[in-house]
């Protein structure tokens, strides 16, 4: 195939990419010329972007993978299952945080830009068939997000939180090109079916593995795995709260949907190597994340620890062997999801006088005072500890299963304990709420957020239980096409 | 009537029911909104009448339930994912327990009634729970039972901290935590039995009568057996509780609302011996029988030690939770004894205790709305003032003590007959947890009724009311009936027990 032969039968299969960029770039003109004035408009326009992406993708599902340009990417099941939860959690996050920035007098068009490019890298990052777009996408999502940590520059907190990092972040970047180089040496190629193709005819030794925990290292630290995550409580709290809403839930989708796409494919056959490595990192995130929270009284704070938690529980499933581990990793974050994009959704509508209120002690009395809030904080908080019937149980017991199944019982025993000990601290949160006697009444949350996470609470219960069957028969699909 | 009632989802509508009248509630909140003088009013009416249609639902299920027929009935299957399904269905064991928890549920709602804290809230919360409870008792597939077992940790949390007493908060993170560990625990077990279960080439790994058949099968070797047995064991013990992972169960009882305190102590508690019962003992018969003088030790020591603290507790509420303590150690020793004698002991005693401590819990209920304390000393004499109340109290300590003639008798007399065959030693210890029970309870007994009254306080106290009457007379009947009449319950609960000791004693050693 010649390369213009290429780039046309390519082009139709990145239509999601295409649409995300085209925005990006009209929106970078428009809002040259319109300044405050299009805000509303930009972020309407670029949720409606943003959701549309998320169709076009669903609606390309194919049902065995397509190359495109120059086998740099793929559109397989699990590019399209990531895309579909990346554009629908940020769309979720845009939708609040405009309508937060909007109420606050901060009506600066880059937000949307921002969001819609960090977006198209997090697309670049879940398709990644060679090492150089694995990058590429890589960075093209942190360059967005760095700027979008330090939204407010005259905070020095958020300005903090986006040096941090973008400091600790270039570390990573650096590692990962450190590995790849390594991977590159070891095996000949940058494709991942030709490194696939070196490492089961037994290519590589101890010089391939150095370059597969350095790659993994990098991932881990962009995924917020433990003990790479120390960045996270402090960017999470300088953030502005929207902002954290999304880095808490689109660009852990897209690092973990990247971390099984590198584990299963190109190291497929190594197995044996990283499981020990990736089952470290479950275990360290899991208990680190559960123990770090408990002290915590801010709750962006606690919902980084909380993050590190959950990012544990994904990685066991990832660990657990290609069998179920993929597919468990990725039903487990579709159900995670909703319940933390809820959570930030108040969190953003906690507010009294004007001002931000983000510690747990600002939301006691809640129930008697907004009983509403109250209920929902109550439903997302028991989703994302694992209590049953709530989603979030669900997607425990799914990488329990696969973890016990692959033999990793004592993996599933540290997530047991994780478990309970996460559970204490959001129940210190649910005690605010419930117990204390009510502090001065917090504002009305506006109905933007009030829909989104009543939705939010929905689909923890009872939708994506009922739905589990069709979650199920796609993530199984998707993952099917790599074998 | 079983033609009439052929093809309803019963047991569904029975379970679900409460929770439609918890969406009703909420429905007529997020309308009314506040400013409603009878609003309060309306919704104790409401969930009052809901409570009972749940209860003449769960008849009709009765009605349509074939108790000579060992196996599970009324099924309803609907495929879920992961080859789990929505499997409903009782055998008699469940059937039982289900008619106590609708039985007991409008009592718990009518001995609430002086609620003024958030009582909409408060009623949604025990609707929730109640069709958490009845879905514990009938789901047939295990991970339906988990998300059950562990989903009435929710409503429970909240009714503990936010209308309890003193130290509530403290009480609610223990009771939470406690059970979470132990069934988290259980849950890491349940996914490695349907592991074996589905490499052995079982379709519906987590149907309980699958799972069982294929246990009884030899699926579970003898070395993986312990290993599940204990991680169940794990779970059952917190919620049963038993000697030494108990110490939530106080904390938790006294400082529950009084309905909170029935409900625990009648049907919460009810689920750690069920459990023993549809899972260690069928599923595990090799590790039950290697367990059984370990469950026997500590179940004497429950009742021996438990019944000694008793003695010397100073809170009415925390006395009776630590009876609760010692009389499951019998319903532990009689389901361990694996003997028919045993099993249907134990059965007979936690349908008894149901009902026994449910009414003790609520004779406290009682001088509590009047006076506020649950002190015993702040008590005595009460019968010179409150002669119908005093009678009353006096039936239920009996029971409590076991006096032939109330319910408490032939559950404690079978559970020693089954423990006597298997080792006699264990029923003379027993035994003597018998004498101390008479000790304990006559004593508060005393201490709160009889005598002078020595209290000025105490002088105003009014006897007990219409509404108390309602909560009473049908507790002071099925406590006779089953006193009198035992073996109404027990030819009831036969088939279950028979098949339970038979998967048992098929692994004897």
């Amino acid at each position: 195939m010649t390369p213009l032969n290429d780039l046309m039968h390519s082009l139709p299969y990145a239509r999601p990419e295409l649409l995300l960029a085209a925005f990006a770039l009209l929106g970078a003109v428009i809002g040259a010329w319109g300044g405050q004035k299009v805000f509303g408009l930009l972020s309407l326009l670029g949720v409606g972007v943003l959701v549309a992406a998320g169709a076009v993708a669903w609606m390309q599902n194919p049902s065995a993978p397509a190359s495109i340009f120059q086998g740099a990417m793929v559109v397989d099941g699990v590019s399209v299952f990531a895309k579909v939860l990346i554009s629908l959690s940020a769309a979720a996050a845009l939708l609040v945080g405009a309508d937060h920035f909007s109420r606050a007098g901060d009506r600066r068009f880059e937000y949307p830009v921002l969001m819609a490019l960090a977006v198209l890298g997090m697309f670049v990052m879940v398709s990644a068939q060679d090492l150089i777009s694995l990058y590429v996408g890589v960075e093209l999502q942190s360059l967005a997000a760095y700027v979008l940590a330090a939204w407010r520059r005259d905070d020095a907190r958020s300005s903090e939180a986006g040096l941090k990092y973008f400091v600790l972040s270039a570390i990573s970047s650096g590692l990962l090109l450190f590995g790849a180089s390594f991977v590159y040496g070891f095996t000949g190629s940058i494709r991942f079916d030709q490194i696939a193709a070196a490492v089961n005819e037994g290519a590589g030794g101890i010089g391939l593995v150095f370059g597969l925990v350095l790659m993994l290292c990098a991932l881990g630290f962009k995924m917020s795995a433990a003990p790479f995550h120390m960045w996270t409580p402090d960017v999470y709290e300088g953030a502005p709260t929207p902002v954290t809403a999304f880095f808490a839930a689109a660009p852990k989708v897209a690092a973990v949907a990247l971390m099984a796409r590198v584990l299963y494919e190109p190291f497929g056959g190594m197995l044996a190597q990283w499981q020990q490595v990736v089952m470290a990192l479950a275990a360290i995130s899991m208990v680190w994340g559960a123990f770090g929270a408990l002290l915590q009284t801010n709750l962006k704070r606690l919902m980084a620890y909380s993050s590190i938690t959950n990012m544990g529980f994904a990685l066991m499933g990832l660990a657990a062997g290609p069998e179920q581990g993929p597919a468990s990793a990725l039903i487990y974050l579709a159900l995670y999801l909703p319940a933390n994009i809820g959570i930030f959704a108040l969190i953003i509508s906690m507010q009294r006088n004007g001002e931000p209120a983000e510690t747990i002690g600002d939301l006691a009395g809640l129930a008697q005072k907004r009983a509403w809030m109250a209920a929902l904080f109550t439903m997302l908080l028991f989703s994302i500890a694992g209590i049953p019937p709530f989603a979030g149980f669900i997607g425990k017991f799914l990488v329990f299963a696969a973890a016990v199944d692959a033999g990793l019982v004592w993996l599933a025993i540290v997530g047991a304990v994780a478990a309970v000990v996460s559970a204490a601290y959001y129940l210190r949160i649910l005690a605010s709420v419930w117990f204390a006697p009510p502090a001065p009444a917090l504002q009305k949350a506006s109905s933007t957020v009030a829909l989104t996470a009543t939705l939010a609470a929905a689909l923890s219960f009872p939708v994506l239980v009922l739905a589990l069957g069709a979650l199920q028969r796609w993530a199984e699909t998707a993952v099917r096409m790599w074998n | 009537m079983s033609e009439f009632l052929a093809g309803w989802p019963l047991l569904s509508i029975v379970t679900f029911l409460p929770a439609a009248g918890a969406i009703w509630v909420l429905a007529a909140r997020a309308m009314l909104r506040g400013e409603n003088p009878g609003f309060d009013q309306g919704v104790r009416i409401i969930t009052l009448v809901v409570t009972i249609a749940t209860f003449i639902a769960s008849l009709f299920a009765f009605a349509a339930f074939n108790p000579n027929n060992p196996e599970f009935q009324l099924t309803e299957n609907v495929p879920w994912a992961f080859g789990m399904s929505y499997a409903m269905g009782v055998d008699t064991l469940a059937m039982s327990l289900v008619l106590l928890t609708t039985f007991l549920m409008p009592i718990c709602i009518l001995a609430s009634w002086h609620i003024e804290k958030q009582v909409a809230s408060y009623m949604v919360l025990f609707l929730v729970l109640e069709t958490l409870m009845i879905g514990v008792f009938c789901a047939q597939d295990i991970v339906l039972f988990y998300v059950f077992f562990e989903g009435g940790l929710i409503p429970m949390f909240i009714l503990i901290g936010v209308w309890g007493g003193q130290r509530r908060v403290y009480a609610a993170f223990k009771f939470f935590l406690y059970t979470l560990l132990g069934s988290l625990l259980m849950l890491v077990a349940i996914v490695a039995m349907m592991a074996m279960a589905r490499n052995a080439g079982i379709e519906n790994p987590s149907n309980i009568p699958a799972l069982t058949a294929f246990a009884a099968q030899g699926g579970f070797s003898p070395d993986i057996q312990i290993w599940l047995w204990l991680a169940f064991f794990a779970s059952f013990a917190v919620k049963m509780p038993m000697w030494p992972v108990h110490t939530w169960l106080p904390d938790a009882h006294v400082e529950a609302p009084t309905a909170g305190s029935v409900v625990l102590a009648a049907i919460l508690l009810k689920m750690g011996g069920y459990g023993f019962l549809r899972f260690s003992l069928p599923m595990f018969p090799d590790a039950s029988h290697y367990f059984t003088p370990f469950v026997f030790t500590l179940s004497v020591i429950a009742i021996v030690w438990a019944s000694l603290v008793a003695f010397r507790q100073l809170d009415m509420k925390k006395l009776i939770a630590y009876s609760s303590v010692a009389h499951m150690g019998f319903v532990t020793l009689g389901i361990f004894a694996g003997n028919i004698q045993g099993v249907q002991g134990a059965i007979f005693q936690m349908l008894s205790h149901g009902i026994i401590s449910g009414a003790l819990f609520l004779c406290v209920g009682v001088v509590y709305d009047r006076m506020h304390t649950r002190e015993i000393a702040f008590y005595g004499g009460l019968v010179n003032r409150m002669p119908v109340y005093a009678a009353i109290f006096l039936l239920f300590t009996m029971g409590n003590v076991g006096l032939p003639g109330t319910s408490g008798f032939p559950g404690e007399i079978l559970t020693m007959l089954g423990t006597f065959q298997v080792n006699a030693w264990f029923a003379a210890a027993a035994a003597l947890g018998v004498i101390l029970s008479a000790a304990y309870a006559l004593t508060l007994y005393r201490k709160v009724a009889l005598g002078n009254i020595e209290n000025p306080k105490l002088d105003g106290i009014t006897d007990i009311d219409a509404r108390e009457w309602v909560l009473f007379v049908p507790l002071i009947i099925a406590t006779l009936l089953m006193g009198f009449a035992p073996s109404l319950v027990l030819d009831f609960t036969k088939a279950s027990a028979e098949t339970i000791v038979s998967a048992f004693a098929g692994a004897a050693p």
